[in-house]
């Protein structure tokens, strides 16, 4: 292992979600952490081999923590390894990713836990958290090892694209963890009422498509909401997608319930009406709303309503996506366009820079018992450099991942990273940025 | 040596209802028993021309036997009966099985059935005195009294102490027997287990909750173990058996929280492994084969006392 060289990145605009402060100034990095930060520091303070790197006004904040990415290891190398997804994540911007059980073994064993840690740390560039099944094969029926997988690694128990359909099964796993104070994640849809391939409406009608109503996503939550009440048990809702869902939430939140969500990137920047002809990148569970829908999740992102904002990071292979929509698998790639996409709400000034980036660091670093997620004296040195304002056509061959389904194929983005480190280590820098 | 006090009751349906002075006379009755079941001649004469049958809806090996030998050991005719639970389906067949039973005008019927509540049901339909072995998750009077012998010979007292029970409360007749019994007689009583396993209420039912192992042993006198169905460990209640022996199985470490001078008790069959190291099964601190001679003794008093209020008794 290298000996790791101090950083220290001047002419910055230093943004700490956690506490919404703003500075300009510079930051120092040294043994794996915030070592120094301001407008004032000392650079004689600071060791003699320390980089200096001038970032040219440009935005520091923390690296993203990205609550839900689906990786193809084990199983499906073919789609994406964990050297692959953190590739993709570096470049844009994401420090700490959590990757979803539904691997082939699922993970559902504190074997694969361990498996996957020891994995992302020989191949993998960012953090690499599992997520483990909540369900004994995601099969919905036996819940597993909470206990054991929690101490091997494992953040949080999710059955991935999957929802636990049976509320016994539910009500005693909410049960179960909080003995262990461990956080339950649902996909919110009731897949047998759920159906059909886009959001339910006109424009289904219009392309004969069949519905997905939004009640598969209500009556979900509803139900968890009620068992949440019962159990006190840590709930958490991996994607909302209407302005139902964030009522729902906004009712219980406000009589005190423990429960938080999260909004995938892709629900916050397009609509139903970006599908056009069929286009089967665009083609996500859950299913892209009306602009009603998004306009209320933006707004409920805005008022800290909705906690965190995920990538729902899917790569799907050519063979899976090159189909009839209704007959493609759903999913987008999004690790390395999330923060570029998230700028867009920053852009049309529907939420300020500190807000957004709140969402995508400080509350899952929260949700999840992580240090990152602040940039302050002391916190891990898990930093990236962008320029929010640069802008950018994003040519699908630049992605980093193996598969290159994105629901921003050839869009005009904005918001480019410079520098990404994780741990005092740079694991991504632009060419340009100057030495 | 004469007794004042008189167990007051024609029937043993549970703790629930017993003063401490009721439990104090079926004790001192049982220490008693212990005697005479460690002579060479065992026999009394307490239940001579008696009948009891012992009734049993669920399979049983140590509640069964222990009750027939209680019963032989006092002069009493004892008839087994093992009823296939399948067959016993609705409340009416378990009612015309007790209208037959009685017309065979036995004195004393021992009872067990997986249903809560069936022993109540069955002792208004009978004219002998009914004593409960056990129905459903409900109550378990004669192991928590057998409990509460085992713990007063070894301790010389139940008050003051700290007992922890721990594991399967919810399914568990056991646990609620001897909460209700040691509640009474002056014990702290701690329940411990995963919240899967246990039932709503149950701190205001006298016991301080616990769900780790370690601040539930804390400085516990006496910790007592329950036994973990196994069709409960496979991810319905528990995840597995490797998680709940993990956390909840006791072992020596997390023994080693308890009282140094602590004991270590088991209402049976044991899973060893599941809910118990071996190791601590067999060690020095367990009184579990105590328990199984307490067992008899205490089944002896129970059935002489009852015998006291029988007609010509």
């Amino acid at each position: 292992m290298q000996n790791l060289r101090p950083l220290l990145l001047t002419n910055a605009k230093l943004v700490d979600p956690a506490s919404g402060t703003v500075t300009q100034g510079s930051i120092a990095l040294d043994h794996g952490v915030i070592a120094a930060m301001g407008a004032g520091i000392d650079p004689h303070a600071l060791p003699q081999d320390a980089e200096k790197i001038d970032v040219g006004g440009r935005v520091v904040a923390p690296g993203l923590i990205d609550m839900r990415a689906f990786v193809g290891e084990p199983g499906h190398e073919y789609r994406e390894t964990l050297a692959s997804a953190s590739k993709a994540a570096a470049a844009g911007g994401v420090t700490t990713v959590v990757t979803m059980p539904d691997t082939d073994p699922v993970v559902d064993d504190p074997a694969v836990v361990d498996f996957l840690m020891r994995r992302a740390r020989d191949t993998a560039s960012v953090h690499m958290l599992p997520a483990a099944a909540l369900t004994k094969g995601l099969a919905g029926h036996e819940m597993t090892e909470f206990g054991l997988m929690k101490e091997a690694g494992a953040v949080f128990m999710t059955d991935a694209r999957k929802a636990v359909a049976d509320p016994l099964v539910m009500r005693r796993a909410l049960t179960y963890a909080r003995d262990f104070d461990i956080l339950l994640v649902q996909h919110v849809e009731d897949q047998r009422l759920a159906g059909g391939v886009m959001n339910e409406g006109e424009l289904a009608s219009r392309l004969g498509l069949p519905g997905i109503p939004r009640e598969s996503e209500t009556l979900m939550l509803e139900r968890d909401m009620r068992l949440v009440r019962l159990t006190s048990g840590r709930y958490h809702a991996a994607m909302i997608s209407c302005s139902d869902s964030v009522e729902i939430m906004r009712r219980n939140r406000q009589d005190g319930l423990n429960v938080s969500c999260g909004v995938s990137i892709n629900s916050l920047t397009l609509n139903e009406n970006d599908i056009g002809p069929y286009r089967t990148f665009l083609k996500l569970s859950p299913p892209l709303r009306a602009e009603e829908d998004r306009q209320a999740v933006i707004a409920a992102l805005a008022d800290g309503l909705i906690d965190v904002i995920v990538s729902d990071h899917d790569p799907q292979d050519v063979e899976a996506k090159r189909q009839p929509f209704a007959e493609c698998a759903d999913g987008a790639v999004g690790l390395q366009t999330l923060l570029s996409a998230s700028m867009r709400l920053v852009h049309s000034g529907d939420i300020s820079l500190v807000k957004i980036l709140r969402a995508l660091t400080t509350r899952p670093a929260e949700l999840l018992g992580l240090p990152q997620g602040r940039l302050q004296v002391g916190a891990p040195a898990d930093v990236i450099v962008f320029d929010p304002d640069e802008p950018y056509v994003l040519e699908p061959g630049s992605l980093y991942s193996l598969c290159h389904n994105t629901a921003f194929d050839q869009a005009r983005l904005q918001g480019v990273v410079a520098l990404t480190v994780v741990g005092g280590r740079v694991v991504h820098r632009l060419e340009s940025l100057a030495r | 040596m004469t007794r004042t006090a008189v167990f007051p009751h024609r029937h043993l349906l549970g703790i629930e209802g017993l003063s401490p002075q009721d439990i104090t006379i079926l004790l001192d009755l049982a220490d008693e028993a212990v005697e005479v079941s460690r002579q060479v001649e065992k026999k009394k004469t307490a239940l001579r021309g008696r009948t009891q049958i012992n009734l049993f809806f669920e399979a049983s090996t140590r509640t069964q036997s222990s009750f027939e030998l209680a019963g032989k050991r006092l002069g009493a005719d004892v008839m087994n009966m093992s009823v296939a639970s399948s067959s016993i389906k609705k409340g009416e067949t378990l009612i015309d099985t007790a209208m037959t039973l009685n017309a065979m005008r036995p004195d004393l019927i021992v009872v067990r059935h997986h249903a809560a509540g069936a022993v109540q049901l069955l002792a208004r339909k009978v004219d002998c005195s009914v004593i409960n072995a056990g129905d459903g998750a409900h109550e378990h009077p004669t192991q928590a009294l057998l409990d509460a012998l085992t713990i007063r010979r070894n301790k010389g007292a139940l008050r003051g102490l700290v007992v922890a029970i721990c594991g399967d409360i919810l399914h568990s007749r056991v646990a609620r027997s001897n909460l209700i019994l040691l509640n009474a007689m002056g014990a702290e009583v701690r329940v411990v287990g995963p919240s899967t396993l246990l039932p709503r209420g149950i701190e205001r039912m006298g016991a301080k909750v616990f769900t780790s192992m370690r601040d539930g042993l804390r400085d516990a006198d006496i910790v007592m173990m329950l036994r973990l169905q196994r069709e409960r460990m496979n991810g319905s209640f528990v995840p597995s058996v490797k998680e709940y022996f993990h956390y909840y199985g006791l072992d020596a470490e997390k023994l080693s929280f308890a009282k140094p001078d602590a004991l270590v008790m088991h209402p049976g069959p044991m899973n060893r492994g599941v809910e118990i190291a071996s190791d601590i099964a067999d060690g020095a601190q367990s009184l579990i084969r105590e328990q199984v001679e307490m067992g008899v003794a205490v089944r002896m008093a129970v059935l002489e006392a009852l015998a006291a209020h029988l007609p010509n008794g």
